[in-house]
């Protein structure tokens, strides 16, 4: 590790540090219901919003309509975008004449993956969908579930911050907020900054140039930056193009890189803040990012030693792995030298433990253990900040579960936030455990005989497998890449594994957070077990880091594990 | 008085045993799905075996060992429950004993007693009972008084007497009349009489899971469920390696990784707290009751016979100006030669220490004795020329007066000074002469304050409840330490003082005794009745103490918090358990296809087979290893909840994950020496 690649990372993670208050603070008060500084400018677009759909603000859900509602639009949203890449060819804004070849499978698979955060890609973008399909149905769901999730997320935390009441407040006066007031204008801000920087945005058909070589070149257009801000802010992660943040017209500058960064963990970093403020105590929400940040920094640093370090195979063929002046030392297959060792091990670690996916480096070639962490990242179900909403009340989950299996060790029936953890809430907790490792576990044991779509055998073809339904089931959506998903088999199966994976949790902590809005609140005095302080925190990551090792251990040690000692011996995949 | 077992009954140990067998039936076993899951595992392995046998297959030997390691885990968690059970149904036993058929003498309408047996008595009729009969059936005395032996019930051999009317009118059924005779009107139909309802519950026959008993056993199946898809999975994902495990291994690793401690204890757990509280002579309706009392956050005490003895003492003798101290004590003293009350008794106590008054040799024929009486409310002597007079300070007041004397404004100052201090003012008079106030004072049991602060540390206040005027309240409550106080407290009082904390999201736990107990006994959370109460207040409560000894609740609490705990430290171990367990058996698993896993190997086991055999045998013995524990309960000490995780967190998770690692290559060593494999 340099001192340099050290200091990017601490950097970063400063400047995430510094913005979760502000950033918690502003959706704490959006949610709430009370004016920001937005409001003047924004409060009639909002308005507006409602007379159109027909809601009235302040009209509260149960958790049930609440979920119906979420449900319903995600079916809507699910319909148009099949759709529309179904007919795309019909439609204007194609000027690369991108024709009816999407397949039923693979809309089906683009469309859930764009409905559920994931934005899994079977697809290449500059050569499959025309402009219109990328903007008016990848970008706006990249808005759409991005605004969903952070409702979701809202409506568990108040299922801890209210009590006796049955209501979690209303899906579409959530989502409406979430969208008009966060994710538009800070969209706008990003993708303003990144065409000063380089990203493009037009609507040229792709040019054709003539390379130094005299080879012809085909160099992809589009209206890239519009998409690119919200990809990242929404933790949607699907790029313009197949290259995704590591094409330069995605993602240009080391500048743009570092923004990239930055918009994927402000929201998820501050909704820990908004969920402290929510429920009444700072504290608590800081004890979440305590515990995401512990487990964030563990993971870079692993990936970058890793990559660092290189492969020792090569160090005995005479590589120089160790970094100076001239060269970065280390393992460079499948990096940008744009961005290097250490910004690649970042943007990898934040983007699989948020829910983003989009990559700045090809996860496939990195070093067992290198691609080990982005791995497991997800297997513990994008609590690590996670996705927008979906990072907070997937640590929920494990708070809940943390909760109830050592706070009975205080000799009282589990609490969490004064609310008593019963066997409603842990059942709804264990069925969206089982709910995501069913996904990943099945759909792996049932895709082993699929070796012909790997680009590698043994362990490292097993884990572009795992990692492929774990990306899916986490709704992640990058790609470790080696595997051409886009059959029939692989795009119906990791569109259900999708599926799974964000309405299987959704639906089961809406209802806990139902459950929990009916309870009274208990009072807090020195025998309640104390959910703010360290001792706190390391449990919450031991649960995590136990419950998420004890499901996926077996199959990880025939994946990165065993290519990890085999690499040792000299044995490469 | 406690009925504590020995853990080694040999009679216990011989059912137990007994009944682990019959619970090996899947019908039976269902209900508790992990060990049902190592059931199915064992017949797996068990009907491969039989296979492997007929046709001749090798390793035969270590999957006979496998499968008789399954089948001693089922068996010994079935042990650990059976042990639970088998302590109850052995207490129940006894009880039973003494359920005798006995001949009820019921009362016609014409006035005449016919002989009936026990059994066919009904709700509302009468019956009477005379010395030497056994009372047919719970009931409440109607006319009459008599001593009763309940030690049936309690233990406690002193009889105790029962009336009719007033508090104590209760009887219950499988108790003597030991002297007189008493009418009793019949309360309860047969089967569902005190004695029905207590066989039933330390035998755990209708036991019930307890709302937390359920929450933890979803977890522990969906952990289950989860383990589950690991490891069937692992089957075709390890197929493209080239030698996939046999399924006699991933049995052993589904076995090994399903919370089998825990699943194998958990009811254990629950039947041993029952039967705790059992051994405390407390009764508690419900698991769900106990489990209530380890989340009390809000103790409601009783003064008088909780926090202090049940009567007041004289600490101080306070003359008016004018009168020696020792003249006030001697004219105390010989007032209260013939007050046989312990306030008199302790007033001559405290003038023999304080002056060494020995207190002069009166007869009778030169003293003539005033008893107490309700109407003068005074007591005292007429001795030659003095007439000693002791009582309220109005009376004595009156008394003076009358025999033509003053009485000095600072006889009332200092009894008011006295029931400022939470004492109660005994003023004296010699004839005409006020001499001055008695101080009477409650007196805090011995050791109440240290546990008072104990249960603050645990986060429980503690509120005394008084007849008393709010300034005597108020400073025995400081006296004693607790935290707050009602005074001059009604029924209606206590209970609207429970709503309150409960809308404020605590939980209360009170004792009662009195009919009029039966709305807050019924409305707190934790109601502990009192065995000499009436049957009102025991049917509103939720716990019954058979030694009516208030201050158990304290030690309520603390089982109830025990038996959390319990279950929260083993699930932990349990769980945490597992990681030792993939480092043993995963390299095992895949030696033959990946050599290279065996760097996982940090145990340094010997085989692959031994490692696969020393797990699933450390899985099997740490059930029976903590048998002793879930019966007994995790000692439980009085701390904040962040001292008590912090040190359980230690103990149970971080001990979890360590100690499997040594245990285990100690069984490899021992299969290793043995050659088992």
């Amino acid at each position: 590790m340099t001192s340099n690649g050290v200091f990017q990372i601490l950097l970063y993670c400063s400047l995430i540090l510094a913005l979760t208050k502000p950033a918690g603070a502003f959706m704490a008060r959006l949610f709430a219901g009370e004016r920001t500084f937005l409001h003047p400018v924004l409060r009639p677009f909002e308005r507006l919003c409602y007379v159109l759909i027909g809601v009235r603000e302040d009209a509260e859900q149960r958790w049930t309509q609440y979920a119906a509602s979420l449900l319903s639009f995600s079916f809507w949203s699910f319909l148009l975008l099949f759709l529309l890449q179904r007919w795309q060819s019909l439609l204007p804004l194609n000027p690369s004449g991108f024709g009816p070849g999407v397949t039923p499978d693979l809309a089906f698979n683009t469309a859930v993956s764009f409905v559920t955060n994931t934005n899994w890609q079977s697809y290449s973008g500059e050569s499959t969908y025309s402009y219109l399909v990328q903007m008016a149905g990848l970008t706006v769901q990249n808005f759409a579930s991005a605004a969903a999730g952070l409702a979701v997320a809202i409506a568990v935390i108040r299922g801890f911050a209210r009590q006796q009441t049955n209501t979690l407040g209303n899906f579409w006066v959530d989502i409406t907020r979430a969208a008009v007031y966060i994710l538009l204008p800070l969209s706008v801000l990003a993708a303003l900054f990144f065409c000063s920087q380089g990203v493009i945005q037009n609507f040229t058909p792709p040019t054709v140039v003539t390379t130094l070589e005299g080879q012809q070149q085909v160099i992809a257009q589009g209206p890239v930056a519009s998409q690119e801000a919200i990809k990242m802010l929404g933790t949607n992660g699907g790029g313009f193009f197949n290259a995704n943040s590591a094409h330069p017209f995605e993602n240009p500058t080391p500048l743009t890189n570092l923004l990239q960064m930055v918009l994927i963990f402000v929201l998820p970093a501050g909704l820990t803040y908004t969920f402290g403020r929510m429920v009444g105590d700072q504290r608590q929400g800081w004890a979440l990012f305590s515990a995401m940040s512990v487990l964030f920094l563990a993971g870079v640093f692993v990936v970058y030693a890793a990559e660092q370090a290189g492969n020792p195979n090569l160090t005995q063929l005479g590589v120089a792995s160790i970094a100076s002046e001239d060269q970065p030392g280390g393992n460079m297959e499948g990096k940008e030298v744009r961005f290097g060792i250490a910004a690649t091990a970042l943007f990898a670690t934040i983007t699989t433990a948020a829910s983003c996916g989009a990559v700045i480096g090809m996860h496939d070639s990195f070093t067992p253990l290198g691609g080990l962490v982005p791995l497991f990242n997800m297997q513990v179900g994008e609590v690590i900040f996670g996705g927008v909403g979906a990072g907070l009340y997937g640590m929920l989950l494990f708070a809940i579960l943390a909760v109830f299996i050592a706070g009975l060790m205080v000799g009282r029936t589990p609490e969490y936030l004064g609310k008593r953890i019963e066997g409603k809430e842990v059942k709804m907790a264990m069925l969206g455990l089982i709910a995501t490792a069913a996904a990943i576990l099945l759909f792996s044991g049932a895709s082993t005989g699929f070796t012909a779509n790997l680009n590698n055998g043994g362990p490292h073809g097993f884990a572009e497998i795992l990692y492929a339904y774990t990306s899916a089931a986490a709704n992640n959506g990058s790609a470790f890449a080696g595997l051409n998903a886009n059959t029939p088999w692989f795009n119906t199966t990791l569109g259900i594994a999708m599926l799974i994976g964000r309405f299987l949790i959704i639906i089961p902590m809406l209802a806990a957070a139902g459950n929990l809005a009916s309870k009274k609140r208990l009072a807090v005095t020195s025998g309640t077990l104390p959910t703010h302080g360290l001792l706190f925190v390391t449990l919450l990551i031991g649960t995590i880091v136990i419950v998420g090792a004890l499901t996926f251990f077996p199959a990880l040690s025939l994946g990165p594990i065993v290519e990890h000692f085999l690499l040792q011996q000299g044995r490469l995949f | 008085m406690t009925r504590s077992r020995p853990l080694s009954d040999p009679a216990i140990l011989r059912r137990a045993l007994r009944d682990s067998f019959v619970k090996l039936h899947p019908a039976k076993l269902i209900k508790n799905p992990v060990i049902f899951v190592v059931e199915v595992g064992a017949f797996m392995t068990t009907a491969l075996l039989l296979r492997d046998l007929a046709t001749g297959a090798a390793d035969t030997g270590f999957n006979f060992q496998i499968s008789l390691w399954l089948w001693f885990t089922v068996l010994f968690a079935n042990f650990a429950e059976a042990m639970a059970e088998a302590r109850g149904k052995a207490q129940a036993d006894s009880l039973r004993k003494t359920k005798t058929h006995s001949v009820a003498k019921r009362l016609q309408p014409n006035g005449k007693t016919e002989e009936v047996s026990a059994s066919q008595l009904r709700a509302g009729d009468h019956v009477i009972c005379e010395t030497g009969d056994t009372i047919p059936g719970d009931g409440e005395v109607v006319d009459g008084i008599a001593t009763v032996d309940e030690s049936v019930i309690t233990g406690e051999s002193a009889p105790v007497i029962r009336e009719s009317g007033g508090d104590r009118s209760a009887v219950t059924g499988g108790t003597r009349v030991l002297s007189d005779r008493i009418q009793i009107r019949i309360t309860s139909n047969p089967g569902e009489t005190f004695l029905d309802r207590m066989i039933a519950l330390v035998e755990g026959a209708d036991r019930k899971k307890t709302p937390n008993e359920i929450a933890l056993n979803i977890l522990i199946a969906g952990l289950t469920l989860i383990f589950l898809l690991a490891v069937v999975t692992l089957q075709p994902i390890s197929a493209s390696s080239g030698a996939p495990p046999s399924v006699a291994v991933l049995v052993a690793l589904l076995v090994c990784l399903i919370p089998t401690t825990i699943g194998g204890l958990l009811s254990a757990i629950g039947i041993a707290g029952m039967d705790r509280v059992m051994q405390y002579n407390v009764l508690a309706m419900s698991g769900k009751a106990v489990e209530a009392a380890g989340d009390v956050n809000t103790l409601l005490l009783d003064k008088t016979g909780t926090i202090t003895i049940g009567n007041r003492q004289a600490v101080e003798f306070l003359p008016v100006a004018g009168v020696l101290e020792t003249e006030l004590a001697e004219a105390g003293q010989l007032s209260s030669f013939a007050d046989e009350t312990p306030e008199g008794r302790s007033v001559v106590v405290l003038a023999k220490e304080k002056y060494g008054l020995r207190g002069r040799e009166l007869s009778h024929h030169e003293a003539h004795f005033i008893p107490f009486s309700a109407y003068t409310r005074m007591s005292g002597v007429d001795m030659n020329s003095d007439h000693l007079r002791k009582g309220a300070t109005e009376s004595i007041a009156q008394f003076v007066r009358e025999q033509g004397g003053a009485v000095p404004d600072e006889l009332h100052d200092l009894a008011a000074r006295v029931s400022r201090q939470g004492g109660t003012p005994l003023a004296v008079a010699n004839g005409r002469r006020a001499l001055g106030i008695i101080h009477l004072k409650d007196v805090v049991k011995g050791g109440m304050k240290d546990r008072l602060a104990e249960l603050r540390r645990m986060g429980i206040q503690t509120v005394m409840i008084t007849g008393d005027n709010p300034l005597t309240a108020a400073a025995i409550a400081a006296e004693a330490g607790v935290d707050n106080f009602l005074a001059q407290a009604s029924p209606a009082d206590k209970l609207n003082y429970i709503k309150k904390e409960q809308a404020e999201g605590r939980l209360v736990a009170m004792t009662g005794d009195g009919t009029n107990d039966a709305p807050a006994l019924a409305q707190a959370d934790v109601g502990l009745a009192m065995n000499t109460g009436t049957m009102a207040a025991k049917e509103a409560g939720n716990m019954v103490d058979l030694d009516s000894n208030p201050t158990k609740l304290i030690e309520v609490v603390g089982i109830g918090k025990q038996l959390l705990i319990t279950r929260g430290a083993l699930t932990t171990f349990s769980i945490a358990n597992d990681v030792a367990k993939y480092f043993a058996i995963i390299p095992a698993m895949f030696m033959t296809a990946y050599p290279a896993l065996g760097a996982l190997n940090i145990m340094g086991l010997h085989s692959s087979q031994s490692a696969v055999l020393s797990a699933v045998i450390f899985n099997a013995l740490i059930i029976i290893v903590l048998v002793p524990l879930a019966l007994r309960g995790v000692k439980y000490r009085p701390e904040s909840a962040g001292a008590l995780l912090r040190r359980n967190l230690l103990v149970y998770g971080l001990g979890g994950l360590v100690s499997p690692f040594p245990a285990i290559w100690i069984i490899d060593q021992f299969v290793h020496a043995l050659g088992l494999a």
